[in-house]
């Protein structure tokens, strides 16, 4: 295979999920489950599949504590998946609930709207630590989508 | 989330089994902030080496019992932390404010 088209195949997703949950707390297990399953073909090690499940947990904790503001039985997240030939994954958790007005300043470690202390305000930078690749996108009333990029199995070749 | 409490000599022993989430938050801030309450302790011992599972949530509950234990004029420590729990302590940077301890045996 050419250079060209090597790089190609590596843009192409291989496989894909979607999966629509509703926005209870009990469904942020069902989400790391569900992942660590999608994952597995890829033959993760113990700590890849910790951080990628940790990740998808924050996330998904933040549409239920932020996004819905733990009173929407009704909402939903939209989980989604993909795995491409040269390993990485990549996972999206969107919300249609409140959306971040400033997405950097909510970034930043130790940052939390409950200064009573029960949120650690370290959602975000546990996803940065844990992961390869953090994106954001949010829009006040529209809601959050979060797009995690893990690499798996690098450098064990 | 299982958790369970005893209180002996000032100190009281909780410990949490399962996953240490958002959700599995909840249910044990409750049952803490229960017990302190209850039996006025000197120490509280976190015990979370059966804790197979923890994310920011279960950093927050930590540090929220802290907070609590504190205001109690109690301390806290964290005994023999899994390794999930672990890496979320030391990713924080807390390491200082959570005093962790070994029991040597496991």
């Amino acid at each position: 295979m050419s250079a060209t088209a090597e790089k190609r195949k590596a843009k192409k997703a291989v496989d894909t999920f979607k999966l629509r949950f509703s926005a209870k707390s009990v469904n942020e297990s069902f989400a790391r489950m569900a992942v660590s399953a999608f994952v597995a073909r890829l033959d993760p090690t113990v700590s890849e599949l910790a951080d990628i499940k940790t990740a998808v947990s924050e996330a998904v904790t933040n549409c239920i504590v932020h996004g819905y503001k733990d009173a929407r039985g009704d909402a939903e997240i939209l989980l989604k998946g993909s795995i491409y030939a040269d390993g990485r994954v990549v996972i999206e958790i969107k919300d249609k609930g409140l959306g971040i007005e400033d997405v950097e300043t909510a970034m930043l470690p130790m940052y939390t709207t409950d200064p009573a202390g029960e949120r650690s305000g370290m959602g975000f930078t546990v996803m940065g630590a844990f992961c390869d690749g953090l994106k954001v996108r949010s829009a006040v009333g529209k809601g959050t989508t979060v797009v995690l990029t893990k690499k798996i199995g690098f450098g064990r070749l | 989330m299982e958790i369970t409490t005893n209180e002996k000599d000032g100190v009281l022993t909780v410990s949490l089994k399962g996953e240490l989430d958002h959700h599995g938050a909840v249910a044990a801030r409750q049952d803490i902030d229960a017990a302190i309450s209850r039996t006025s302790p000197k120490k509280v011992v976190l015990v979370l080496d059966r804790v197979n599972f923890c994310d920011s949530s279960g950093l927050g509950l930590i540090m929220g019992r802290y907070k609590k234990a504190l205001s109690v004029g109690a301390t806290l420590t964290v005994a023999d932390p899994s390794e999930a729990v672990e890496r979320i302590i030391k990713l924080s940077g807390l390491t200082e404010i959570i005093k962790t301890e070994r029991s040597g045996v496991l």
